[in-house]
């Protein structure tokens, strides 16, 4: 059973802190930083450099997340780096980089604007990404038809002309049946699948059982509604599918991610102006996290580290000697902890004790560790476990650097205030614990470490900090200073010349697979988790303002199954699932269906969800099914006064 | 299908604007017109985001050949078109416009009115006690926003900022008719009971301050808000991943208030609640 007590704001954290016969005390910057490197050398000497993990941030700037990169591959030796990417997106850049070849949304906000067709599949755009979803209704309002999917009847569907509600974790066979009827209406874009793709064949194969009928049957959408959606977007001008974390949530995110690429390539809605296939990402920088190679497979500007080539460009720069393998990435480093194969870990500012499902099991991973840094803003639940605790500062205000967002626009972060006495620059940081490490760095400014990046990264090489600032950011790929890319990405796949061409666009045949956590007598209920508008993640930045509209944690409930259990809005009522148990109250919501439930992760240090859901991750990506949970609802006994 | 139409690239028009000759792109206003050449126009209902509402009257210019004068921010520029922004008639207009609205409504936070009014020699008192503003009890009823209805001049910006311009909410509208009308939540319900969803995009348009943050309001009260002792820098919000550009305005080290630049592709000058206000736990020091 959790405790409840109500979501006290952080106050920022200004003195580093040692852990000393288990109690953290404050100490020296000099004293801490000694502290700090000493572990990670002890941890490196005793267990090799594997034996250390980089949880970088996806708050932080481009800049930082660079020097996190490079701190464990050139200081450390190590590519055991990632962010909470992994929580979110990774599938949606895994499914993008496989098929395509880089892993970012093809499209500009404009083109949204211009397109004639949205859909906004597992995605509440309108309170998860409010601006986003503006540039959607300026289309909406110029008649653009917009269609959602969503299991929730959500603030974003009620401004759909269609609401498709399909069952949690039904995304692949609602798919493979809209592409289905697309084949067999013949309205494949023929030509643009000839020139630009493969595999055809073997996806019509696959996507053969799942006719209307069969779909309506799993999905819970009616045939007619699949039938609509399939032919609106095969004829549309410009269609744009946008997608967010109910496609990527799941034990199977980058099969998801994979058969919603499938529809754009059967009818030529890619590569074009105002057609195309847009994560909308969650974070300030997890698509700048990513492009600055602070994920396990990947260099800075998604350059392949099995690649020798790239390997010899970057330690002929960084005088380093690469791993040209693949690292960890966070669920992986996870799991080497439980085994203890890895034994210390540097974290900064994410917060994974309460940010991973069942996190319970996180908790136990992570006090298996020798040594913890953890470097942030605030004294987080993951600070409170840690062994050193330096004092960050906060990356969107207080540093210089670039942040980059959804529509790979990369943008100017500009310091506007002085971070609290005793807070410290991340790059400062980190730079004053690699020259301990014997590492000969000297703190760089934002701008230097970005001229270092845009020397090799050749996505970037054409974004000065000058150009950057004179054109209102600039979207990647931009390899020259002279000019500017077309808005949209993979152009390439309309052009006549194969040699211009490239790589061909490949179908996946992804196979359907229901979520892992079944419902059975016992677990009746499908529970799945969201954000909030006025609220954010874990709660540590968000519950700093006042909020008129913020009401707490609470189980959102259809009025049919409020009834059956014969609860009322506001009753406090015991959910269990087969990972815990937590008590929260009840809301009645009238755009859920039976059987669905709802709940955010705003408030853990009122109701922590997250011991509920559970850690099923997709194979590929490592991303946990925080949208599907099975769980039981039980009247809490009358309170004897 | 619906075919949306995404604009074709413009012919240039030539007209000439107090006795200069200036091309501008086809279909710009006269407003756009003297802002390419650097000249100056009182507004206050225009918005550089929003579609003109025409009604204030302080930007009305002289046409040559047009019967009545015409507001800049909504005429389109015609060729030939022979503008006079400074000329007597324009004088008198921008005169009457300014003593109208500045004996009925309290533009003491009003940026510019002042200097328009000396310009033009504006003397709002000139109508007599009857005339005077009458006071209303500012609205105070959450944490984020406070209305001050004394100080609006029933522009529409507000409105159209939460309608189907650009928050799309319809949290407010004009309420009443005549000398009635006034800016309103529906039933007049407490905002904390409407549609709204407290993305400050009105107080982004305001022009009067009618409509302001709670920090700028207690600031004020209090005489510690000091706009020549704040600092503004442009950065980008540390929520979401649509990369809104949020602009911190920042005295003695704290944030006061967030604002988005207008030309930004990303918000168009607009946010939702957490960019707006979602700044506190930095300065939680």
């Amino acid at each position: 059973m959790s405790r409840r007590k109500k979501t006290e704001p952080y106050v920022r954290l200004t003195q580093p802190l040692v852990r000393d016969a288990g109690i953290l005390r404050p100490a020296t910057w000099d004293e801490a930083l000694d502290r700090a490197a000493e572990g990670f050398r002890r941890n490196v000497a005793k267990n090799g450099p594997d034996a250390f993990g980089m949880f970088s941030c996806a708050r932080a700037t481009n800049e930082m997340n660079y020097m996190a990169q490079k701190f464990t591959r050139a200081v450390i030796g190590t590519n055991n780096v990632d962010s909470c990417n992994r929580t979110c997106h990774a599938p949606s850049v895994a499914g993008l980089a496989k098929v395509f070849g880089s892993g970012g949304g093809t499209s500009s906000y404009q083109e949204i604007e211009d397109a004639d067709l949205i859909v906004l599949w597992g995605s509440n755009a309108r309170e998860a990404h409010p601006i986003f979803f503006q540039h959607v209704l300026k289309a909406v309002n110029k008649g653009a038809k917009l269609y959602v999917v969503d299991p929730r009847l959500t603030s974003t569907g009620r401004w759909a002309h269609k609401w498709l509600r399909l069952n949690v974790g039904t995304d692949i066979p609602l798919a493979h049946a809209i592409a289905r009827e697309i084949i067999a209406s013949n309205l494949i874009n023929r030509s643009f699948i000839e020139r630009a793709t493969e595999g055809f064949e073997e996806f019509v194969k696959a996507v053969e059982p799942w006719t209307l009928p069969v779909a309506e049957l799993e999905t819970g959408v009616p045939a007619e509604l699949i039938r609509e959606l399939a032919h609106a977007y095969a004829k549309a001008d410009r269609g744009q599918l946008s997608w967010t974390l109910g496609i990527t949530e799941h034990h199977n995110g980058t099969d998801n991610v994979l058969s919603l690429i499938n529809l754009a390539l059967l009818t030529g809605q890619v590569g074009r102006y105002g057609a195309g296939l847009n994560p909308l990402r969650g974070q300030n920088n997890v698509q700048g996290g990513g492009d600055m190679g602070a994920i396990p497979d990947r260099m800075p500007g998604f350059q392949d580290i099995t690649d020798p080539d790239v390997t010899a460009k970057f330690n002929a720069a960084w005088g380093s000697n690469i791993q040209a393998r693949k690292g960890w990435n966070l669920t992986q480093m996870l799991e080497a902890m439980e085994r203890g194969d890895m034994t210390t870990v540097y974290i900064i500012g994410e917060n994974p004790v309460q940010s991973e499902a069942d996190c319970e099991h996180t908790i136990k991973r992570l006090s298996n560790l020798d040594h913890i840094v953890v470097q942030d803003i605030f004294l987080t639940k993951t600070a409170q476990m840690a062994h050193v605790v330096l004092p960050a500062a906060a990356a969107w205000c207080e540093t210089d650097g670039t942040f980059t967002n959804s529509e790979r626009r990369v943008q100017r972060v500009r310091k506007a205030l002085n971070p609290p006495e005793g807070a410290r620059d991340d790059i400062e940081i980190m730079s004053q614990i690699a020259e301990r490490l014997g590492a000969p760095w000297q703190h760089m400014t934002g701008e230097k470490v970005w001229d270092e990046l845009r020397s090799l990264s050749p996505l970037h090489t054409g974004m000065s900090y000058q150009r950057l600032e004179e054109l209102g950011g600039i979207q990647w790929p931009c390899p020259s200073e002279d000019s500017l890319e077309p808005s949209f990405l993979h152009g390439r796949l309309w052009e006549e010349d194969p040699v211009k061409r490239g790589m061909p666009a490949t179908f996946s045949p992804v196979l359907h697979s229901p979520p892992v956590d079944e419902l059975t007598e016992e677990f009746p209920y499908r529970l799945t988790t969201g954000r909030r508008l006025d609220s954010y993640n874990t709660g540590v930045q968000s519950a700093g303002f006042e909020s008129p509209l913020r009401k707490g944690e609470t189980l959102d409930l259809s009025p049919q199954d409020a009834e059956k259990l014969n609860v009322k809005a506001g009753e406090e009522v015991q959910i269990t699932s087969r990972r815990g148990q937590i008590q929260a109250p009840v809301r009645i919501d009238d755009g859920l269906t039976p059987g669905l439930v709802f709940m955010t992760f705003h408030f853990p240090d009122e109701i922590d969800v997250n011991i509920i859901t559970i850690e099923a991750t997709c194979p590929i990506a490592g991303t946990a099914e925080y949208k599907a949970a099975a769980i039981r609802i039980d009247k809490l006994p009358v309170k004897v006064a | 299908m619906t075919i949306v139409e995404i604009g074709l690239p413009k012919r240039l028009v030539e007209m000439t604007l107090d006795g200069e000759s200036v091309r501008v792109p086809e279909g710009a206003t006269i407003l756009d017109a003297c802002t390419a050449k650097g000249k100056s126009i009182p507004t206050l209902c225009y918005g550089d985001t929003l579609k003109p509402a025409n009604a204030c009257r302080v930007c009305m210019v002289e046409v040559e050949g047009s019967r009545t004068l015409v507001p800049s921010c909504s005429r389109k520029v015609e060729p030939g078109m022979v503008v006079h922004t400074d000329s007597e008639r324009t004088q008198h207009s921008r005169k009457l416009v300014l003593e109208l609205l500045g004996s009925a409504t309290d533009l003491s936070t009003t940026p510019h009115v002042d200097e328009w009014m000396s310009a033009c020699g504006a003397d709002p008192s000139r109508f007599g006690p009857e005339a005077e503003t009458k006071l209303q009890p500012t609205i105070v009823d959450n944490p984020l926003y406070v209305r001050d209805y004394g100080k609006c001049i029933m522009c529409y910006k507000c409105v159209d900022a939460c309608g189907d311009q650009w928050q799309n909410s319809f949290a407010i509208s004009v309420a009443g008719r005549g000398f009635d009308s006034r800016i309103s939540t529906e039933f007049s319900t407490p905002l904390p009971d409407s549609a709204c969803v407290y993305c400050g995009n009105c107080i982004e348009v305001c022009p009067t301050g009618a409509l302001s943050f709670k920090r700028e309001h207690d600031k004020r009260e209090d005489g510690t808000w000091d706009e020549s002792a704040q600092t503004q820098t442009t950065t980008v919000c540390t929520f979401c991943g649509v990369g809104c550009n949020l602009t911190l305005h920042v005295q003695d080290n704290e944030i006061v208030k967030v604002t988005s630049p207008h030309e930004s592709t990303v918000t168009h000058g607009n946010l939702c609640i957490k960019g707006r206000f979602g700044w506190q736990h930095v300065q939680n020091r």
